[in-house]
């Protein structure tokens, strides 16, 4: 059966686990024949070179074909095209769409448009699910299981949309969070009140030091200048939100430090060098995900 | 009905076929009046507002003649004034009675709030899931931003 992945929750925990395990399967053998004879069209309304990279190597592995743009300029929308027009069109011609777009909610009106199931890459600020599956995908193989863990969320808890995606991917497993933000970019009273339904526990700090030494995962984020409006609150959030080497130094063996990537003054370049440091394995992760939704995706697995 | 009550529909002129929305609170009389396009219709109205009412305190009354409004626009009642009583009038005797409920699903009757979702930069139909009746919390399908019904348009 063929299937679109726009939102994190079209996919029950039956199967995200199966994704998962999927995806070891591709770490262990990447290069495959699953999409021999199949054309995957990447549509990028807006640039995301890391992301784009990520899918294309996924489908170059899988002995797939590539069509598509990677910025708004070059495609027909810059024509004052439709996205129903182009998403018509596209369909005629791939097997599967790849889309990330500006504005919130154009995965969901492409899935729906499209005769061809579709991949949701980053809708705006909404969702980008498979950022969400390669985080479970690096949180199950750091600590070998994904039940009753310690998630630390830190940074920007407020815009973050990996950290809500993350927050619904988990509540399946019995976590207890632990959200570490500034007053400006406190986690949403949405996703306290989410959590009080499901029975999970979550404590809130105002700041990052010795209270991490219980975390088994320590997810960090950026946190952006735009989002303050006191710019003098933002040079102070900036230093109190760096994570430093000496701050691991009683922190658990087991645990491990994610970030989706790019950082910018959040991750000192010291802490490069720790074991504990996971994001640019993480971010390979993304590969064997990608090759796992894609193959799901298409119902050939 | 109380008496009183009675009276005061009264005062408000009988019609012989047409729709009677009664019991909108005041404060939304103009916004019920305003959605339902009132002010566009050529046929006979009668508007009636701060009229006493023993459950409201005061009132508001729409009465339209010949008119019957489909389930679209009664949906669009239910989002501003959920108690409002609808009835149906032929030969001047109420014939249907019809309570508003808000459905599960709103299509195309409210806009999104978010400027940056895709319903506001494509002629597409808008999609919400009503979460909460009381509170009035919808969930735009596309975006998937939870709004109260004071941050949505009605279209
Ligand atoms: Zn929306």
């Amino acid at each position: 059966m063929q299937k679109s992945l726009v939102s994190i929750t079209d996919y029950s925990k039956e199967e995200m686990l199966r994704i998962l395990d999927y995806a070891a399967e591709f770490e262990k053998n990447p290069n495959q024949h699953i999409l021999d004879g199949k054309v995957v069209a990447t549509l990028f309304f807006e640039p995301s070179t890391r992301t784009r990279l990520s899918f294309e190597t996924a489908v170059n592995r899988l002995g797939g074909r590539i069509i598509g743009f990677s910025d708004a300029a070059t495609s027909s929308s810059s024509k004052g095209e439709t996205l129903k027009d182009t998403i018509k069109m596209v369909s005629n011609y791939a097997d599967l769409i790849v889309m990330r777009h500006p504005l919130e909610g154009a995965a969901r009106y492409a899935s729906e448009v499209a005769k061809v199931p579709v991949i949701n890459a980053g809708d705006g600020s909404n969702q980008h699910p498979t950022q969400t599956l390669l985080d479970l995908y690096s949180i199950r193989k750091t600590q070998g299981r994904l039940n009753n863990l310690n998630i630390f969320m830190v940074g920007d808890l407020k815009y973050g949309r990996t950290v809500h995606s993350l927050l619904m991917a988990m509540a399946h497993f019995q976590p207890t969070y632990h959200f570490i933000a500034p007053e400006e970019l406190k986690i949403p009273a949405e996703y306290k009140q989410f959590c009080d339904e499901q029975g999970i526990p979550y404590i809130e700090h105002k700041e990052l030091n010795e209270n991490i030494n219980d975390a088994d995962i320590l997810y960090m984020t950026r946190v952006q200048r735009e989002r303050f409006t006191d710019l003098m609150e933002y040079e102070k959030v900036k230093n109190v939100y760096t994570l430093k080497s000496k701050m691991l130094e009683n922190t658990r063996d087991n645990m491990r430090i994610l970030h989706p990537l790019p950082r910018v003054t959040e991750i000192d370049y010291d802490v490069d060098d720790s074991e504990k440091a996971y994001y640019f394995d993480q971010a390979l992760n993304g590969l064997y995900a990608r090759q796992a939704v894609i193959s799901y995706s298409l119902g050939l697995l | 009905m109380s008496n009183t009550e009675n009276k005061q529909v009264k005062i408000v002129a009988a019609i012989k076929d047409g729709t009677v929305i009664d019991r909108i609170p005041s404060d939304k009389l103009f916004k019920v009046a305003s959605i339902l396009h009132i002010e566009e219709l050529s046929d006979q109205v009668t508007v009636g507002n701060n009229l006493e009412s023993q459950e409201l305190g005061t009132k508001g009354i729409i009465k339209v003649s010949d008119k019957f409004f489909n389930s679209k626009d009664i949906n669009k009642i239910a989002l501003i004034a959920p108690n409002a009583k609808l009835n149906v009038i032929k030969d001047y005797v109420v014939v249907e009675k019809k309570t508003l409920h808000l459905p599960s699903i709103l299509e195309d009757i409210v806009k999104c709030g978010n400027p940056n979702c895709i319903t506001n930069h494509e002629p597409m139909m808008t999609r919400f899931h009503v979460e909460d009746n009381k509170t009035l919390t919808l969930r735009c399908h596309y975006c998937e931003r939870v709004m109260s019904g004071d941050d949505v348009k009605i279209l």
